[in-house]
């Protein structure tokens, strides 16, 4: 693998559903190209494609046609095991509806991709990167809370922590603040950042403006087709209005 | 880490995960085992009362004697009513001397006359049987004395009024006391206690055989049933390959003696004890059988409860699954987790319905009269099939966990 090579690069790359009569061109003809470091939000209606390339992105579903490169190596001939390892190595996700294990503790869920590495890692050192990827984020404190006691915005740093735990080279969120209020959105940006500040590749799915605005470069999609691409010029700072935001909460109290 | 060892770890850590899942969930696990643990449970429960009743039964056809035949005289029929096998005066003790005189491979003969009386001793009085027979009837029913001696063959030249006490008898009679050289009356006739017999339990027919008075059968006949004729007679063969020849010779010399036409049946019945046993053999072989597969069957509709609950487990975390599979776990490692969940339910389910299989033959052993017999086989028999069953049921809902999509599973509410 060449570190030349882009993180991303689809060529005319098609994702066709077939019913018995109906054709159903979900991704149509989509050439695009990531670099690393960058941070991508895909934007667009529902049914515009944007979750069906974010599939294909993630290496959970196979291009029709066209091909997909991940850092240079085309990954139309693996079979599902492979696809499976090549996640489990390369890829973090993040998702709306956070997707923790139930009834399980913070250190266990972070745990989860390292339980499925190969080679294997050891039982103290799973535990000592899931202790330090909960740190990162925040929840050093939590690490034994299962789900059903955290909140949305927890949980949703739970699940970040699982996608860096493996430090991968390129974490998919698919619509990560959906199910969050403004300020907790505002914090799991500002984590999302951060971690794109220190080079790693964030694409992100998103159909709210105000959520994309943070990303570097956005792209929107109608119908399967790239209908726009182009570098976010006003671009929003978590950091800073997080600490906007705590300073105006100090003058209040003071008030 | 050589290849070997790494798979050895990843099973390992497949097992634990499997294991870690089964404990969220402790409730349906503990549901789904219940259906193994009852299998099993009756598997080793109904075979050990099977084999218990089985070796009870061996034990009750040895305890009447070794290679033992006896010879009955035949029914005797007045006015359309059969009085029944030994009925009919045809056997006398010149048929017995006969047989254990000239056929070869008879080692001992034992005439046998019987009657109920009421016996009075020691100022007390009991209705008891009593037997006439000769010296040899404890070598032949391998019976030994608790105290005192047998009559001889002298005793039964002389028809002495000399009497052996069952056990159960002379504990009726006499209480705590010695019978030794005390007085029993038997309708009205003094005879003198020379011995006591060991205890042996109840017969096959369920008749206590230690309620008995033992005689000589010249003194029985004479003073006491006043008959020429004999009820039966008890032969000992030598060796037990030779018995159902034996068998064949006694009769032949029966009917030469009692000259019976060709085409009269037999006026005797011989009864084998190898055929006894053997029949009692076929017998609890069955119903030993039958009990397994009851159990048999129980442990199958545990197996398909497993299958169930698998599949159900399966549906209802499919997006457990696809969060799995998200995060790379590849096909064939989700189904060895399912595996190994439908494996360890079945495992420890197998573990319990042992533990329980045996509490149950120790329950059995308390309120029943016989002793259950945990074999060890029957222990790993029902361990093995539940393992089996475990992979077996477990296979198909594992394969179809590993088949799903990932995007359809984490789409799944």
């Amino acid at each position: 693998m060449s570190s030349a090579a882009p993180a991303i690069e689809l060529r005319s790359l098609s994702r066709v559903y077939r019913t018995d009569e109906v054709e159903l061109r979900a991704v149509d003809d989509v050439s695009l190209t990531i670099e690393h470091g960058e941070f991508v939000a895909i934007m667009g209606a529902s049914g515009s494609g944007k979750s069906t390339l974010m599939n294909t992105l993630g290496c959970l579903d196979r291009p029709t046609s066209g091909q997909y490169l991940l850092s240079g190596r085309t990954i139309a001939d693996l079979d599902r095991a492979e696809l499976a390892l090549l996640r489990n190595r390369k890829i973090g996700f993040v998702f709306q509806s956070f997707n923790l294990l139930a009834r399980t503790s913070a250190l266990e869920n972070v745990e989860l991709p390292m339980l499925y590495a190969d080679p294997l890692v050891s039982h103290r050192e799973r535990r000592a990167r899931a202790t330090r990827a909960l740190e990162s984020v925040g929840l050093g404190a939590r690490l034994q809370h299962v789900p059903s006691q955290l909140s949305g915005g927890q949980q949703q740093r739970v699940a970040i922590a699982r996608a860096l735990v493996t430090e991968p080279e390129l974490l998919l969120a698919d619509e990560p603040t959906g199910n969050l209020d403004s300020r907790t959105s505002i914090e799991i940006m500002g984590l999302l950042q951060a971690q794109n500040e220190v080079g790693l590749t964030v694409v992100m799915v998103t159909h709210e403006l105000d959520i994309a605005a943070y990303c570097k470069r956005i792209v929107v999609m109608r119908d399967g087709k790239v209908i726009r691409d182009e570098v976010n010029r006003a671009r929003r700072s978590a950091a800073v209005e997080i600490s906007a935001l705590n300073a105006a909460e100090q003058q209040a109290k003071l008030a | 880490m050589t290849p070997v060892a790494a798979k050895l770890a990843r099973t390992w850590l497949i097992g634990a995960i499997a294991l870690r899942a089964l404990r969220r969930n402790k409730m349906r696990s503990a549901l789904t085992s219940l259906g193994i643990i009852i299998g099993v449970a009756s598997v080793v429960a109904m075979l050990a009362v099977g084999n218990g009743a089985r070796a009870s039964i061996q034990k009750q056809v040895a305890a009447l004697g070794q290679n033992l035949l006896a010879v009955f005289a035949g029914s005797s029929r007045t006015g359309g009513i059969n009085a029944g096998a030994g009925s009919a005066s045809t056997l006398t003790i010149g048929d017995a001397e006969a047989v254990e005189r000239e056929i070869s491979g008879v080692i001992a003969v034992s005439p046998e006359v019987t009657r109920g009386v009421q016996a009075i001793a020691n100022g007390r009085n009991w209705s008891t049987t009593v037997a006439g027979e000769s010296p040899d009837y404890l070598k032949i029913r391998d019976w030994a004395l608790a105290t005192g001696a047998m009559f001889t063959d002298r005793d039964v030249r002389t028809a002495a009024k000399i009497a052996v006490l069952g056990s159960k008898t002379a504990n009726e009679l006499f209480g705590p006391l010695d019978p030794i050289g005390q007085t029993v009356r038997i309708g009205n006739i003094p005879f003198v206690i020379t011995g006591v017999l060991a205890s042996k339990g109840a017969g096959i027919g369920g008749q206590n055989q230690d309620d008995r008075i033992v005689v000589p059968y010249t003194t029985a006949m004479r003073r006491i049933t006043g008959d020429t004729y004999l009820r039966s007679f008890n032969v000992q063969v030598a060796e037990s390959t030779e018995m159902t020849d034996v068998q064949r010779e006694i009769a032949a010399l029966l009917r030469q003696r009692h000259q019976l036409p060709a085409d009269r049946a037999d006026d005797f019945n011989i009864f084998n004890q190898k055929e006894i046993a053997d029949t009692a053999s076929t017998i609890t072989g069955a119903i030993t059988l039958l009990l397994g597969a009851i159990g048999s069957i129980s442990l199958l509709v545990g197996g398909i409860g497993i299958m169930n609950i698998m599949l159900v487990s399966v549906t209802e975390r499919t997006r457990e699954i696809g969060i799995r599979m998200a995060v790379g776990a590849r096909p064939g490692i989700v189904q060895l987790q399912f595996l190994c969940e439908a494996m360890l339910l079945s495992l420890i389910g197998g573990a319990i319905g042992v533990l329980l299989g045996v509490g149950i033959s120790r329950l059995v052993q308390a309120v029943a009269d016989f002793t259950p017999v945990v074999s060890t086989a029957s222990v790993v028999l029902a361990f093995g099939v539940s393992c089996a069953i475990g992979v077996f049921f477990g296979f198909y809902p594992a394969r179809k966990a590993a088949r799903l999509d990932p995007i359809e599973a984490l789409r799944y509410e």
